[in-house]
């Protein structure tokens, strides 16, 4: 007969991986749902724009000025790589796919996570514990239809539209350092980049895995303030959990919607 | 219409295993002010839960104005809670917002009211309670007392029939303890609501309170009017009326052998 406690660690894992499918299945429910609760969302505007201020506008700073470095960056590493190539004039190319296809929705993804995600879980947490959806729930007001899918649609909307920011923010650093800097020729920076930057292939690309990510993190961070238990340390976990989860998906996913769109 | 606006029927409720109420029978008479009243942990607030339909009771059922709260589909719920006016232990404010918004939310929310007529009304919530002059304020910039008038003049909104009022006393000093007290008894007789109070402070809610329900060990261990119960020979209630520390509530959490804990110490 087998041990008690030669089982426990096989009771241990069970119980995680039953407690996941669990969270899974109920984060499900909630995008469920928050989709047919939206109408209250486009119905009263003013909701989903106060929280497209909070959520998008609130982000700008952290976006922009990530975006300005990074694009900096870009340029001088890009330059260093290509002009042992005599290819120094493709610069421009390089920082724009760079920018558009990966890096613009991948890092706006995860700075909104760390920004606003975070800012997302710990308000719906908090109200949570102080009774605040308990209370609304007693007047007969859906907590979801009024906290939680206008929320959602605001990180929806205002994602693709900071990693539009950032593309655009970061190739003016890339610029700066290219043109000014560097002394690589203006007219080639620019003419490269309008040549070889396709619409679709990059851009709406780039757009599309940033509208995935938006409702990715931001159901993330709403269902993780939702679920947090009504403690200080509840929500302070479901904040880090926040953090965590949204990361690996944006990543995992760049990695599935990145296969698909080279394979079509 | 029935006589009582809400009537508990042999309701059991029990979670993880545990029984927490076992075939409770109580009444609420239309127009009264009924307080629940017992230990703490005694589920007193899961009472509460039960009437607005938050959960779902393992046996028995609950009425609220002759319907049936758990057989309701959600939207059904949410017209009987349209009924109902419920004040938070610590006030439940929508902290995004100030007290002017707070009470005007449910008007907003259920109502095709023109904000002139919004507006007008809120100042008479608040001229109520005694904050027409705080409708300004955030409401992080409020007292406990103060946060306390502000979510009874939100739960009076809409002129429910029934308001439930969650530890309405716990953590007040004796002036605001006395405001709310009173606020509650004027505010159930000029409105003619039915107050449900669920507290565990004896003296105020025995001077507001037509009738009084005792929970313990998961029953009703005794009723009656506040009269009636300080003079209660019921060993839990003169412990509990009393404020007696020792009785059928002991003092000490069950435990094993005093001497063995102190001698069975191994380092």
């Amino acid at each position: 007969m087998i041990k008690r406690s030669r089982l426990r660690p096989l009771r241990t894992l069970g119980h995680a991986f039953i407690k996941r499918i669990w969270r899974l299945g109920a984060g499900a429910r909630l995008f469920w749902l928050t989709l047919i609760s939206s109408g209250e969302s486009f119905r009263r505007l003013h909701l989903t724009i106060r929280e497209v201020y909070f959520t998008g506008v609130m982000s700008l700073i952290i976006i922009v000025v990530s975006a300005f470095f990074v694009g900096m960056v870009l340029a001088l590493q890009g330059y260093n790589t290509l002009q042992r190539y005599g290819s120094s004039e493709a610069i421009g190319v390089l920082v724009a796919l760079a920018l558009v296809r990966e890096l613009g929705p991948v890092v706006t993804a995860l700075l909104f996570a760390g920004r606003a995600g975070t800012a997302i879980t710990a308000e719906i947490g908090l109200m949570k514990a102080t009774e605040q959806l308990s209370a609304m729930e007693m007047m007969a007001v859906s907590p979801i239809s009024r906290v939680i899918a206008p929320r959602f649609w605001a990180g929806v909307i205002a994602m693709p539209v900071l990693n539009v920011l950032f593309c655009m923010v970061g190739i003016l650093g890339g610029y700066l350092v290219a043109v000014p800097l560097i002394g690589v020729d203006a007219g080639a920076f620019w003419s490269q980049m309008q040549a070889n930057v396709d619409w679709r292939l990059d851009i709406l690309n780039g757009v599309i895995k940033s509208v995935v990510f938006g409702i990715a993190c931001t159901m993330i961070a709403l269902f993780e303030g939702y679920d947090a238990p009504p403690t200080a340390e509840g929500v302070s976990r479901a904040t880090t959990r926040t953090v965590v989860t949204s990361s690996l998906v944006v990543l995992g996913l760049d990695f599935v919607l990145t296969s698909f769109m080279i394979s079509l | 219409m029935t006589q009582n606006i809400v009537e508990i029927d042999n309701l059991s409720f029990g979670y993880k295993g545990r029984m927490l109420h076992q075939g409770i029978n109580m009444v609420f008479p239309r127009g009264k002010v009924v307080a629940i009243m017992g230990g703490s942990g005694s589920g007193k607030t899961t009472l509460l839960r039960l009437i607005g339909g938050q959960i779902k009771p393992t046996k028995g059922e609950v009425r609220v104005d002759g319907q049936v709260v758990h057989t309701q589909t959600r939207e059904g719920i949410y017209q009987l809670r349209r009924k109902m006016g419920m004040l938070f232990q610590h006030g439940a404010l929508f902290t995004d917002l100030s007290v002017y918004e707070n009470v005007a939310f449910p008007m907003r929310e259920h109502t095709d009211f023109p904000e002139s007529m919004i507006r007008d009304l809120v100042l008479m919530k608040l001229h109520a309670v005694g904050l027409r002059g705080a409708h300004q304020l955030k409401a992080t910039e409020l007292s406990g007392g103060m946060a306390r008038r502000v979510a009874l003049a939100r739960a009076i909104a809409l002129d429910p029939d029934i308001v439930i009022y969650d530890e309405p006393f716990a953590g007040l000093d004796p002036i605001s303890m006395g405001v709310i007290c009173d606020l509650i008894r004027t505010l159930n007789d000029a409105l003619g609501t039915t107050s449900i109070i669920v507290s565990h402070d004896v003296k105020e809610t025995f001077s507001i309170a037509d009738y009084v329900y005792f929970v313990a060990n998961g029953t009703v261990a005794a009723e009656g009017t506040p009269a009636d119960l300080s003079k209660s020979t019921l060993p839990f209630v003169h412990q509990f009326v009393h404020g007696e520390k020792d009785g059928p509530v002991p003092f000490h959490y069950a435990a094993g052998d005093y001497k063995q804990d102190l001698l069975g110490y191994e380092a």
